[in-house]
C-alpha cells in the first residue's frame, strides 16, 4: 500500500444523494477477482454508471461533466454491506480523497481510513445543505481541515470526529502495521500470560 | 458493576491500549479465503514481513468456486487464478488450507464451527462481514478489510475502538413455521439496516436459549445486516455439546477446563448495556423482504409499505422501482422463478433436513429453478448419508457442491436480470445475485414452499 498523508483539502464535490449505498453498488462482487489493489476505479459504481452493453448512463452523476472533484458527497449510511476493502480502493483509485455523509457503516469507515480516504460525518441538515449547494452550483468548493477536524461550506462549518490514533496516522502518513510490529514484545508477553 | 459477555471476552484480549484509547486486541483465530487475502499476502511480501502466527490461520476457497464439477479445473480464468493464488500463498507461508477437493472445504463460516475451530470466548476475524456468525458460540467475531487481514497476519493483533453494547431480548413462544431466520429478519426490520451501527449486539431471552447452534448461527450471521459489527449469544450446554468431540475442539481434561472457563462468560445480572430492545416472540411471523436492503422486510402476509420510516422517499421509491413492486401491494401470488437455498446464513444440515422434510414426495413447480448449495463438503456428505440427495432429486431440486454461490454471484450461479429469487441468503442489494436480479430474502421453509408453489404463498395457511 502506498502511504500518503492527509492534512487539508479544498475542492469541488460530486453529489450522490442516495441513502444506504452498499458496497455491492460501490464495486460489484464480479470485480473482486483481482489479486492486486490497483485499477478498481474503472468499475466504481459500475452498474449505475454503465448499461449492460458497457455504455455510460447519461443520468448518473459520474457521467455528468458538470460535476467533478476530489470529494464525494453521499446519502446516509454509506458503505453498508460487505467488508470488501475494494470499495475503499475503488473510490480512492477513482480520485476521491474524502467522502462526506451523515452516517457511515463501521467496516467501510475503517477500510477508508486504512487507505488514506477520509470519511467525514456531518449532521443530516448540513449534508442536505452541502448536497443542495453542490447540485445547484457545481463549482461550489468544500474545505476539509483534518488538524482542526472541520468541514466548511462557504462561511458555514461543522466539526467532525475522528479517532485520535487514526488522525495521527493520516496527518503523518503512518500505517497500523508499523505500529503493531513495534509492539511485538508486548504481544509475545501477552501470549505467554494467556496460555 | 458487572460485565457483559462482550466485555469479558474483549477485556481478556486487550494486549495494551494506544494513543487516543484505541485497544490492541489479540486475535485467537484468523480465517481467510481467496477473495480478500491475496493483497494482504502481497503487502507483507513487499514489505518483507513474515507471518507472525501462521498456525492460527485457517484458509478455504469458497467465494468464487463453481458449484458443479469441482473436481475439474475452474473454467473462469480470473477465479482459477485467484484460487490458485490462495493455494500458492498458503503453501509458501505454512497456512492450513481446506481448498477445493479437500474433505473439509466449504463456506468459511460453516466449516469453522463444524470443525470445532470456533469456540466460546475466542476472538475471531475474517475478511468477510459475515464473520459475525461465529458469535453464536459466545465469541467476539467480526469482519475486517484486507489491510487488517495483513495486520493480523503480521502481528496477530488489530487496533480497535471498543464498540458500544446493545442487547436484543426476544422472549415467548415462536409460532409454527417461524424460524431463526424470521426472528433476525424481524429484528432488522424493526431496527433498520443501520440500527446497530457502532454496536456489538447480544441476543438474549428464551427464544435464543432454546435455539439449536445452527439457528443461533443464522441469527448472529445477520447482525451485520443491521449495521452491527457482530452479534453474540451466551454459551451454554447447547454450545458445549455442539463443540464437544469436534476435530479441533479441546479433548478430555482440556475440554472440561475449557467448559469451566466458558461457564463464566455469560453477562452478569448487574451488567448494563448502552441500548436495549425487547420483543415478544408471538409477534413474529414468517418474513420476506420486498426492497433492496435487509431492513426492508415484512411478514409474508403484510402489504408492501408506502414509505420507509428509516430513509427518504427518493431512496424508498428507487428500491421499489428496482424490485418492480408497488407501494401498498401484497406479495402473495407473485410468481417466482428462482429459489436459492444456501449461503453462510442457511446452508447447514439442519436447513437441508427441514427442506427435505417439506418437499419429500412432492415436486417443485414447473416454472421454478430451485437449487440447494450445501455449506460444506461435510454437510454435503451428511445430507447424502441421510438420503436427502434423493429426496431433493425426486422433488426437482438440484443439490450442488459447496460454496458461496448465488449469495453474491461471484461464480456462474447468477440470477438473470429482472427475475425474482426467493433466497435464504443475507443480502438483497441491487445486483447482489447478478446484474438486475431481484432478491427476496426468506427462511429455508418459505423458500422451499415458494419452490413447490411457484409463487409466494401465505406460509401459515399453507402449513395448516
Amino acid at each position: 500500500m502506498k502511504v500518503e498523508k492527509f492534512q487539508k483539502l479544498t475542492a469541488t464535490a460530486v453529489p450522490l444523494p442516495i441513502e444506504n449505498i452498499d458496497t455491492d453498488q460501490i464495486i460489484p462482487a464480479r470485480f473482486l477477482k483481482a489479486t492486486s489493489r490497483e485499477g478498481f476505479g474503472d468499475n466504481l459504481f459500475c452498474d449505475w454508471r454503465y448499461d449492460s452493453a458497457g455504455n455510460p448512463k447519461a443520468d448518473f452523476v459520474l457521467n455528468n461533466p458538470k460535476y467533478s472533484g476530489e470529494i464525494l458527497v453521499a446519502g446516509r449510511n454509506f458503505g453498508c454491506g460487505s467488508s470488501r476493502e475494494h470499495a475503499a480502493w475503488s473510490i480512492h483509485d477513482f480520485g476521491f480523497k474524502v467522502v462526506v455523509s451523515s452516517f457511515f457503516a463501521d467496516i467501510f469507515k475503517g477500510n477508508a481510513l486504512n487507505n488514506f480516504l477520509l470519511p467525514v460525518q456531518v449532521s443530516e441538515e448540513f449534508l442536505q445543505e452541502i448536497l443542495q449547494a453542490v447540485i445547484n452550483e457545481p463549482s461550489t468548493e468544500l474545505t476539509i481541515d483534518l488538524e482542526s477536524q472541520t468541514i466548511a461550506l462557504g462561511n458555514k462549518s461543522e466539526s467532525f470526529s475522528i479517532d485520535g490514533y487514526k488522525k495521527m496516522c493520516l496527518l503523518n502518513g503512518y500505517d497500523d502495521i508499523d505500529f503493531l510490529l513495534s509492539l511485538k514484545d508486548k504481544i509475545e508477553a501477552f501470549e505467554q500470560k494467556a496460555v | 458493576m458487572g460485565k457483559t459477555l462482550f466485555d469479558k471476552v474483549w477485556d481478556a484480549h486487550v494486549v495494551t491500549s494506544a494513543e487516543g484509547g484505541i485497544d490492541v486486541l489479540y486475535i485467537d483465530k484468523h480465517l481467510i479465503h481467496e477473495v480478500t487475502s491475496p493483497q494482504a499476502f502481497a503487502e507483507l511480501e513487499e514489505r518483507g514481513i513474515q507471518l507472525f502466527r501462521p498456525e492460527k490461520i485457517m484458509a478455504t476457497a469458497d467465494h468464487n468456486v463453481p458449484t458443479w464439477d469441482q473436481h475439474l479445473p475452474i473454467k473462469d480464468d480470473l477465479s482459477r487464478f485467484q484460487v490458485n493464488k490462495l493455494t500458492e500463498n498458503c503453501a509458501k507461508h505454512n497456512v492450513e488450507l481446506y481448498g477445493l477437493g479437500h474433505k473439509y472445504q466449504g463456506i468459511v463460516h460453516v466449516i469453522g464451527p463444524e470443525l470445532g475451530v470456533t469456540q466460546p470466548g475466542m476472538t475471531i476475524v475474517c475478511g468477510d462481514s459475515h464473520t459475525s456468525t461465529h458469535g453464536a458460540f459466545g465469541s467476539i467475531a467480526f469482519g475486517i478489510g484486507t489491510s487488517q487481514v495483513a495486520q493480523v497476519m503480521a502481528s496477530q493483533c488489530l487496533l480497535q475502538n471498543k464498540p458500544k453494547k446493545m442487547r436484543v431480548n426476544v422472549n415467548g413462544v415462536l409460532a409454527k413455521g417461524v424460524s431463526p431466520k424470521d426472528v433476525i429478519l424481524y429484528i432488522i426490520a424493526k431496527l433498520s439496516a443501520n440500527g446497530g451501527t457502532g454496536y456489538f449486539v447480544e441476543f438474549a431471552g428464551n427464544v435464543f436459549r432454546e435455539m439449536s447452534m445452527e439457528g443461533r448461527m443464522t441469527v448472529c450471521n445477520m447482525s451485520i445486516e443491521m449495521g452491527a459489527r457482530g452479534g453474540m449469544i451466551a454459551p451454554d450446554e447447547t454450545t458445549f455439546e455442539y463443540v464437544r468431540g469436534r476435530e479441533f475442539a479441546p479433548k478430555g481434561e482440556d475440554f472440561e477446563k475449557a467448559v469451566a472457563y466458558w461457564e463464566t462468560l455469560p453477562t452478569d445480572n448487574d451488567a448494563t448495556f448502552d441500548l436495549e430492545y425487547s420483543y415478544d416472540a408471538a409477534d413474529i411471523e414468517p418474513m420476506i423482504t420486498f426492497g433492496t436492503n435487509p431492513g426492508m422486510g415484512i411478514k409474508v402476509t403484510e402489504n408492501v409499505p408506502t414509505e420507509d420510516k428509516f430513509s427518504g422517499q427518493e431512496s424508498f421509491d428507487k428500491a421499489l422501482g428496482y424490485m418492480g413492486f408497488k407501494a401498498g401491494e401484497s406479495l402473495i401470488n407473485k410468481q417466482v422463478n428462482f429459489v436459492f437455498i444456501g449461503s453462510c446464513t442457511n446452508s447447514r444440515i439442519e436447513d437441508l433436513r427441514l427442506v427435505a422434510e417439506l418437499v419429500k414426495g412432492r415436486k417443485k413447480a414447473d416454472n421454478v429453478n430451485a437449487f440447494i448449495v450445501p455449506g460444506s463438503k461435510l454437510v454435503e456428505a451428511q445430507a447424502k448419508s441421510e438420503g436427502l440427495d434423493k429426496i431433493f432429486a425426486e422433488a426437482g431440486f438440484q443439490l450442488r457442491e459447496p460454496g458461496c454461490s448465488a449469495c453474491l454471484g461471484m461464480n456462474e450461479d447468477k440470477i438473470p436480470a429482472g427475475e425474482y429469487c426467493v433466497s435464504t441468503s443475507n443480502r438483497n442489494f441491487e445486483g447482489r445475485q447478478g446484474q438486475g436480479a431481484r432478491t427476496l430474502l426468506a427462511s429455508p421453509l418459505v423458500a422451499a414452499i415458494t419452490a413447490l408453489e411457484g409463487k409466494i404463498v401465505d406460509v401459515k395457511a399453507y402449513l395448516n
